[in-house]
């Protein structure tokens, strides 16, 4: 059953100063799947995405991607295997423009005397110009990305999640200030991206979740509360009670 | 791209532009200190040995433009490197004089039989040699930067406490530098050279070739900087600095990042300052006081920072002033420095670049970029 698992999270506590903020969580997705984890603030759900990308070492459980032991692994190598992690707040080189930014997210030369001779491959040029077409940055391109508004750096900065071609995306709170608009297209790019890689969305946003249409995780007190559609956990009385009724 | 951008057209044309300006101004007086005293346009030894010594600091100045302005790293302790490579160059300098010596004895310097030592500490051996000299003025520099960056890099030391321990590194080193029996002079250095390569080093031929050498390597360390800051590896270093974590998750190490920078720096301010003992005739421990390290980061500041010429620029520029107020009013030179530094922080935070840049406006082609019409096809 294991080996059908893309991400298998199983029985992982973190405790920070006596508080636990993961307790006995246990998350798994097939590959190809999409699933959306919504909580209140506290729930865990960002400690559980630096559990898997490497950030936070579990006090006990055990982390799987693809078969290898993530919690042995610093955030670099896990990159490397096929995770990319967007953050909540957009993080993109500013001081490069979004050509830039891009190049240095394409899977593939990472040793500091290779980048040195590095020249840009006729792949690297057609990879950065389908990403600038996803993204619709097309017409930014050459402008420096720390002028960019909030939403254009949320999507370069999803665009370049997809230049590391990772098999697994983390996507943490990507619609956060944006518009109705900007979030409805943002759920049409995330399913895009889902028709060739696997994604896990950590969203507040519940019309965002539904435009998503995938399976739901809640997350409460560092555990899962509940899984299933958006309809079935809406209707959940112990979900209304932590999280939807308030 | 933004037409000023460190990776862009103009900021090349400008590191172009300084490195013919240095080779020239750097021949050009080297040509007109071996003009015939009386003539007008002679440059006497004493303006060929400050140019060179602003030179040699300005080989300082790039390298701390290199770590600081790109990698993030404010160093404070970057004199280190630039007195070990004074060091390495002066081992070669004093064996030069032979049986010259006060002692006129051919095999020990001057200062080892004061102290009455039998034969060389190894670590003089083969100083003799200009080529293994010539090794160890940047090796020397690069492999402690090597260990100390490694181990600060890969703890994840940065900002201010790394600033603080380059403090320390290089104070430590000045105090046991000072200590007769590390057998390096103690607190006298190394001095009292005559030759180098053979060549006199009091004679103007030999200052001015050493000028123009200072100039050329200068030139040669600043598009050597230029090629690493416009690499993929440079986006990747102004990347690392102003978004480490961010780095990681993408896959890259940012360790071994700012240490291929911080060793390269290391190097360059160790040639930096072998040229300078050549030029300036001597190396002691007070090249190692943190003074000299703070002192570098202000020219950075003055010739603005992130930008290489300006790093060059400054260090000139400052060091002139300060000859030319320490001349007129030599009590109040660091309370000139202090309100330079200030004034620089406060009204030109781009430096002297950034108000250049200001003047000169960009012309209108590079303001607005293209807009490509083409796109690639699907994947």
């Amino acid at each position: 059953m294991t080996g059908d698992l893309l991400l298998d999270v199983r029985n992982v506590s973190v405790t920070f100063d006596g508080f636990r903020a993961i307790n006995n969580l246990s998350l798994s997705l097939r590959p190809g799947e999409m699933r959306a984890i919504v909580g209140p603030n506290g729930a865990g759900k960002t400690t559980m995405m630096d559990i898997i990308t490497g950030k936070t070492r579990p006090d006990t459980g055990t982390a799987r991607f693809q078969g290898h032991d993530l919690t042995r692994l610093d955030e670099p190598a896990i990159a490397r295997l096929g995770i990319g992690r967007k953050f909540q707040k957009p993080t993109v080189f500013e001081a490069l423009s979004v050509t830039e930014n891009l190049l240095l997210s394409l899977k593939g030369i990472r040793s500091p005397f290779a980048m040195l001779m590095a020249r840009q491959s006729a792949r690297e040029r057609e990879r950065i110009a389908h990403l600038l077409q996803l993204t619709r940055l097309q017409d930014m391109a050459d402008q420096p990305a720390g002028g960019m508004s909030h939403g254009q750096k949320q999507w370069l900065e999803i665009g370049m999640l997809m230049g590391q071609e990772p098999d697994l995306l983390l996507v943490d709170e990507p619609v956060a200030g944006m518009t109705d608009a900007e979030t409805m297209a943002t759920a049409d790019l995330l399913r895009e991206i889902n028709r060739t890689r696997s994604v896990v969305v950590v969203e507040h946003d519940m019309d965002f979740v539904r435009a998503l249409g995938v399976g739901v995780t809640v997350l409460h007190e560092g555990a899962v509360l509940a899984e299933g559609t958006l309809d079935e956990i809406s209707a959940d009385p112990r979900v209304i009670e932590v999280y939807l009724g308030r | 791209m933004n037409p000023f951008s460190v990776h862009g057209p103009r900021n090349l044309r400008g590191v172009i532009w300084m490195a013919v300006a240095v080779v020239v101004v750097a021949g050009g007086l080297a040509m007109a200190s071996l003009l015939p005293e009386g003539s007008p346009f002679h440059a006497s030894a004493f303006v060929v040995s400050l140019a060179g010594k602003y030179l040699a600091y300005a080989m300082l100045a790039l390298s701390v433009d290199l770590v600081w302005g790109f990698a993030g790293i404010l160093t404070l302790g970057h004199a280190a490197f630039f007195a070990l490579g004074g060091y390495a160059m002066g081992m070669y300098l004093m064996r030069e004089i032979g049986a010259r010596g006060v002692y006129g004895n051919a095999s020990l310097p001057d200062f080892m039989i004061f102290l009455s030592w039998k034969s060389l500490p190894w670590y003089w051996w083969g100083s003799e040699h200009f080529a293994w000299a010539a090794l160890l003025v940047v090796a020397v520099p690069g492999l402690l930067a090597g260990v100390f960056g490694w181990l600060a890099f890969r703890s994840r030391v940065s900002g201010v406490y790394l600033s603080i321990i380059t403090q320390a590194l290089t104070y430590a080193l000045m105090l046991a530098f000072f200590q007769n029996g590390l057998g390096f002079g103690g607190n006298n250095g190394l001095t009292d050279f005559k030759d180098i390569l053979g060549a006199d080093l009091h004679a103007p031929l030999t200052r001015a070739v050493l000028l123009v050498v200072t100039g050329v390597l200068l030139a040669a360390s600043l598009l050597a900087a230029r090629f690493v800051v416009a690499s993929r590896f440079g986006h990747l270093l102004v990347a690392v600095r102003d978004a480490e974590n961010r780095t990681r998750f993408l896959g890259y190490r940012p360790d071994q990042v700012k240490l291929l920078v911080w060793v390269f720096s290391a190097m360059v301010a160790g040639l930096g300052g072998a040229l300078y003992v050549t030029q300036v005739g001597i190396i002691n421990p007070g090249e190692f006081a943190p003074a000299n390290s703070i002192e570098s980061v202000i020219w950075v500041a003055v010739g603005g920072r992130g930008t290489l010429c300006g790093a060059v620029l400054g260090a000139i520029l400052v060091n002139l002033g300060k000859t030319l107020f320490t001349a007129w009013l030599p009590e109040f030179w660091l309370y000139g420095l202090g309100f330079l530094f200030i004034g620089t922080t406060l009204f030109l935070p781009q430096g002297i670049m950034g108000l250049l840049r200001h003047v000169r406006k960009p012309p209108a082609e590079e303001v607005t970029p293209e807009v490509s019409d083409t796109q690639g096809g699907e994947a």
